[in-house]
């Protein structure tokens, strides 16, 4: 358990992450930083975010944290959520923008011409409430969460994983896209487990308790 | 199965106390919003709503107060909003746990502030309020106008056409009031939600008017809103949140149990 780093690097609500992870593990320290030697001392990283990723990608390098991230990416327990699961990828569609490369593949503007349900009716974006999450792969973060749950979901991008396998879930909207991946010590979600109420907070809780292995 | 439709209760608060009004007047109090946020979590509320209807600027800083205290027990998304004036409110507002922000009449006087509040926060946390009243005289096509300053001033925008240019400037939902409807309780008006739901791409959040749970079925079907809002059918126990979606469910409408 021991120190989680929430990464800050001034991107959206960073607050609710750390409160979240607070209520799960009330005998952690949980700090949100935009330090690198911190990072880099942490025994686990979330690295939360919502905005733009030509945004997220420049703030990161304007405070220096792009090594350590990728860093903490290879060597521990590792929570993507958000924009901080899309910056992981190659890159993204949103302001052409390259990620951090960490995980193949790219991130997608959910595509106009495709957004009606089976009755003809426009779906909106940006996604936005609660939709069902299929897991895809048995996993320690799962632990406990029926598959099918309902998450919080806000964003107008999603990604397109590059390699077979690192799909741990989908959603639907209006097709199905990857709502979870994992990938040895990672673990990153496009929707917001602090803000999901008893099974975002049941996620939570298993990555604080997760030695960063794929054995579920 | 897929997205669920939002159930959103509503909690105007002033001077640290929730409160409900009939046509933004005769307010009538109802109760702590830190103990009502958690019981309607504990109910099953998707979101929450907070709209800071506080009159006078010393007592401006409780809504910081509640929505932190909030915000540290409750693990839903908050929505804040009233007395929204410029890029800085939204900053303190999502610093104190807020996930979105509304904006009402700041919108219509300076459209500029939901550009550049989109552009430096993101669309999903920037929620343009609309409240809007029907001036279509009865024969003529039906016409709806915005109103700003809690009701009492008609900016001559048309609803729909407005409702639009938020979202070319940023809005990530439009929360939309049918002001001579709210605190009424008989019913979202379907015609101009259906009218707004239908003109624009991003989600549209019904509000005003809800009595009884055949109005937020009404709401969702008739008049296609993503969400519906209410607050006095919650705050005096007429319904629980449960019972709203257990309703909602029965009527095919796909929610979150």
């Amino acid at each position: 358990m021991g120190h989680i780093a929430v990464v800050d690097y001034g991107m959206g609500n960073l607050r609710s992450v750390a409160k979240a992870l607070e209520h799960v593990a009330p005998e952690a320290r949980v700090s949100v930083t935009s330090d690198a030697g911190e990072i880099a001392q942490a025994d686990r990283v979330v690295f939360p975010g919502v905005g733009a990723m030509p945004d997220c990608i420049r703030e990161l390098d304007a405070r220096g944290l792009r090594g350590a991230l990728i860093e903490a990416a290879h060597a521990k327990p590792f929570l993507g959520i958000c924009l901080g699961m899309q910056a992981l990828f190659e890159s993204s569609e949103e302001g052409h923008a390259a990620g951090l490369g960490v995980l193949p593949g790219k991130v997608r503007l959910f595509p106009a011409a495709a957004m009606h349900d089976a009755e003809g009716q426009r779906l909106k974006v940006p996604h936005i409430g609660w939709n069902e999450v299929d897991q895809t792969v048995s996993h320690p973060l799962w632990q406990d969460i029926p598959s099918g749950s309902r998450f919080y979901f806000v964003h107008s991008y999603y990604v397109e994983p590059g390699a077979a396998g690192l799909t741990a879930a989908t959603t639907s909207y209006p097709f199905a896209f990857a709502c979870a991946v994992a990938s040895n010590n990672i673990f990153a979600v496009q929707f917001h487990p602090e803000k999901s109420q008893a099974a975002g907070l049941r996620l939570l809780a298993n990555f604080v308790a997760w030695d960063g292995t794929t054995r579920a | 199965m897929s997205l669920a439709k939002r159930i959103i209760p509503c909690l105007d608060v002033t001077d640290g106390r929730v409160v409900k009004g009939v046509n933004f007047v005769a307010l009538r109090d109802a109760g702590d919003p830190v103990e009502i946020a958690r019981r309607y979590d504990e109910q099953g509320a998707d979101e929450l709503t907070f709209l800071d209807i506080t009159a006078s600027s010393d007592n401006r800083g409780l809504i910081l107060h509640i929505i932190e205290e909030v915000a540290a027990q409750v693990f839903i998304p908050l929505t804040v909003g009233g007395g929204v004036r410029a890029v800085d409110d939204v900053r303190r507002l999502l610093n104190a746990g807020a996930d979105k922000v509304g904006i009402n009449t700041a919108a219509v006087t300076n459209p500029q502030l939901v550009a550049d509040a989109s552009a430096r926060f993101g669309a999903q946390c920037i929620v343009v309020a609309i409240d809007a009243k029907q001036v279509s005289l009865p024969g003529e096509p039906l016409r709806w106008h915005v109103f700003t300053h809690g009701g009492r001033r008609d900016t001559g925008l048309d609803a729909v056409a407005w409702a639009k240019k938020m979202e070319q400037m940023g809005a990530g939902e439009i929360l939309l009031t049918s002001m001579d409807r709210d605190g009424t309780k008989i019913g979202f008006n379907l015609d101009l939600t259906r009218a707004v739901a239908d003109a624009v791409g991003i989600p549209v959040i019904a509000s005003g008017g809800v009595g009884n749970l055949d109005h937020l079925v009404d709401g969702i079907l008739k008049g296609r809103a993503d969400a519906v809002l209410a607050a006095s059918i919650f705050h005096y126990g007429e319904y629980s949140v449960e019972q709203a979606k257990r309703y909602m469910a029965e009527h095919g409408i796909e929610v979150r149990l």
